[in-house]
């Protein structure tokens, strides 16, 4: 009887081993750091787990043998928090990629530590062109956009429409000086003028001081090189004070779909943007978008949700591919050498530097007459070609360029 | 006209003027903690967030119930100002005899939750609301453009103050509320009900600002984060003005905006700490505050 027992266990273990091959399981663990509590939590946070988690299921990983888990951080807008998450997701996690990390500090920090450990980091939020820039790595891919690209964008088109005088409302930090450097360079390349400037301090409440300065200037612009709270606020009260009704115009250098939301097409009505996705543009976006809002509070996705979504999936091909994720350096090459194809961006390319190359739009912000409904919000200016849209390579000087 | 300090007058005058109007609101705010703090000796750390509530209830009344801003003004503080009550009958009086410091954390914790809540409900960005329609567009002063709404902030505030002011120390029921403040025992001895008129002032305090929430929101975003921003400020407000002090938080209110938007135009990047370097210079020369009394 016993023996009998020892046969029928040692059948089941052999029938165990031999089956095991049949589903030879690559695992993948990508960990989702963003902003879960303060400004940017609706053009990314939550959203941003969500899109990530959809493209996994899209992709059909666990059919393609693949076993992906995901877990999600709070940077709080901090780089030393999110450093400190990244380098604790690396060394005892077992996280193999970060995605989206908005707020350029915090992804310049966490582009360090993916260097160092050899991992893979899929920017979407962050907007400083510095990450194909001089602080380039053969661990980073910079998705959705970066400040290059909103000058060049929106810069050139006002300039080109007879917008060529500027005064700038920046944001006193990191960011915000670059948006203006990279705009001012655009503006006076196309014989513009830029006629001054007011710094603001990050979260400023009231901008009724700086937008008279802005008025007094005469400029035909005024350039917002600042984001989220403090974009939504200046706009606001610009409106307030008559600013564009007495003949300037507004261009808003970096805002999302959710702060046009947040203001009211009443208050946003003719601002113009570039942005790389807007999820009424085809029928793929719209269905993305269906599906994403129903699990999102209704919160419509931005681009960065939606660079999450394409980088994700592009990265899970390129795991396919390569058959392991533990290489960080390799994958990123995989996922370099591979064209990228999905339903949000369409087909594209990643450069040498890391920089994702699509098409870019220029949009502008419908009157409240035009708007269908809840979220109808953007109507196609231009669409400006992916050739032209970034930073062109050799003007980077990104380390990974050349020799 | 020649320049005043290199800016031509008309734009100082502007500058100016719109320092008044932010001071306005540092001074409805001050006042209410004042009060609170003056009375019942709690540090009301949950201002900022009653503040906050006061826009998103005004902004639910509006997009809910379509009851529009007028009524806002009477609805919000009175509904904001009960939820305060609920908070003191439930929480704060059980701390009256502990060292203010618990005051303050408990406040602080109920800030937290209550923003998160919110953040939660609503998210990050905000919503808006628009200025009610008999106070749209502006007026020109020569100087500047001045938005109509603007000016009835600057009045409202000035009337609200003033009447708080002067029922607190001009009148008789202010005179029993300074005197329960220094006595209770004494006070509740002449039969007056000492805990129901701190459960009172209380509320009173939670609906100021509640009432400036409201008249926040047609100018600020209306978003979970917009008391944490303001906050901050307004303590620094108190501080110099004296802990407690109803007069001081006033003026200071009033000044402190004034300063504030004249660095905004000769030094902006400092426009958001000058208020604190003012703070730490009058703490190092009357650390009780520009109008406080040593306690």
């Amino acid at each position: 009887m016993k023996r009998l027992k020892s046969v029928l266990l040692g059948a089941v273990a052999l029938a165990a081993v031999a089956a095991a091959p049949a589903v030879a399981q690559t695992n993948v663990k990508i960990g989702v750091l963003s902003d879960m509590s303060s400004l940017y939590t609706d053009l990314a946070g939550a959203g941003s787990v969500l899109a990530a988690r959809m493209a996994a299921d899209d992709f059909g990983a666990a059919a393609k043998g693949l076993r992906v888990e995901f877990v999600s951080a709070d940077h709080q807008n901090k780089a030393d928090v999110g450093s400190n998450i990244a380098r604790q997701w690396y060394d005892r996690d077992g996280v193999d990629m970060i995605v989206d990390v908005p707020n350029s500090g915090v992804a310049l920090a966490v582009n360090g530590v993916t260097r160092e450990k050899n991992k893979v980091f899929l920017v979407s939020g962050a907007a400083t062109s510095a990450l194909t820039g001089e602080q380039c790595s053969p661990n980073t891919v910079h998705w959705t956009y970066d400040t290059w690209a909103l000058a060049n964008g929106t810069g050139k088109a006002i300039v080109q429409t007879g917008g060529d005088t500027w005064f700038f409302l920046t944001a006193d930090y990191a960011f915000g000086h670059q948006l203006e450097a990279d705009t001012s360079n655009v503006v006076k390349s196309l014989g513009g003028r830029v006629l001054g400037g007011v710094r603001a301090p990050l979260n400023t409440n009231d901008f009724s001081s700086f937008l008279l300065q802005a008025q007094s200037s005469r400029a035909k612009i005024i350039g917002l090189a600042n984001a989220g709270g403090d974009t939504v606020n200046s706009i606001k009260q610009a409106a307030e004070f008559g600013i564009v009704k007495r003949g300037q115009s507004l261009a808003g250098l970096l805002v999302f779909i959710t702060d046009v939301h947040g203001l009211g097409l009443d208050t946003a009505q003719g601002l113009i943007m570039t942005e790389a996705f807007y999820w009424d543009q085809n029928d793929a976006s719209r269905a993305f978008a269906k599906r994403f809002a129903a699990a999102n509070k209704g919160i419509h996705p931005t681009m960065v949700h939606a660079g999450v979504y394409a980088s994700t999936l592009h990265y899970l091909k390129a795991i396919e591919a390569t058959k392991s994720a533990a290489d960080g350096k390799a994958v990123v090459e995989k996922m370099k050498a591979t064209p990228t194809d999905d339903p949000l961006f369409g087909k594209g390319e990643i450069r040498k530097d890391g920089r994702k190359i699509h098409d870019m739009y220029l949009y502008e912000v419908k009157q409240p007459s035009e708007s269908k409904g809840a979220w109808d919000y953007y109507k196609t200016r231009a669409t400006i070609p992916a050739a032209q849209a970034f930073r062109p390579l050799a003007e980077g000087k990104c380390p990974l360029v050349g020799g | 006209m020649p320049d005043i300090f290199g800016i031509p007058p008309q734009a100082l005058f502007g500058q100016l003027l719109l320092g008044l109007i932010n001071g306005a609101f540092y001074a409805l705010l001050s006042l209410g903690l004042a009060v609170i703090f003056g009375l019942l000796n709690i540090i009301n750390f949950t201002h900022g967030a009653q503040y906050m509530m006061g826009a998103f209830v005004a902004w639910m009344l509006l997009n809910w119930l379509g009851v529009g801003y007028w009524w806002a003004l009477l609805i919000v503080p009175v509904t904001v100002g009960l939820t305060g009550i609920l908070i003191e009958r439930t929480m704060l009086h059980r701390l009256y005899k502990l060292d203010h410091l618990y005051g303050l954390l408990l406040t602080f914790g109920i800030a937290l939750i209550i923003q998160g809540l919110f953040r939660n409900q609503f998210g990050s960005s905000g919503l808006p609301y628009g200025i009610p329609a008999q106070l749209r567009g502006g007026t020109d002063l020569g100087f500047m453009f001045m938005p109509n709404y603007r000016g009835w902030v600057v009045v409202v505030s000035l009337v609200v103050c003033l009447a708080t002011w002067f029922v607190i120390e001009k009148t008789k029921l202010g005179s029993y509320l300074r005197a329960a403040t220094e006595n209770p025992a004494l006070v509740q001895s002449f039969g007056i009900n000492v805990p129901r008129m701190i459960t009172l002032t209380y509320g009173f305090g939670v609906a100021l600002a509640a009432f400036t929430g409201v008249l926040a929101a047609p100018i600020y975003q209306v978003s979970p984060l917009m008391g944490a921003d303001l906050i901050i400020i307004v303590f620094a407000v108190v501080v110099i003005g004296g802990m407690g002090s109803i007069m001081g938080s006033i003026l200071t209110g009033f000044g402190l905006g004034i300063i504030e938007g004249l660095t905004k135009v000769f030094y902006p990047e400092a426009s958001s700490t000058v208020i604190f370097v003012i703070m730490v210079i009058v703490l190092l020369i009357k650390p009780a505050g520009l109008f406080g009394r040593a306690r």
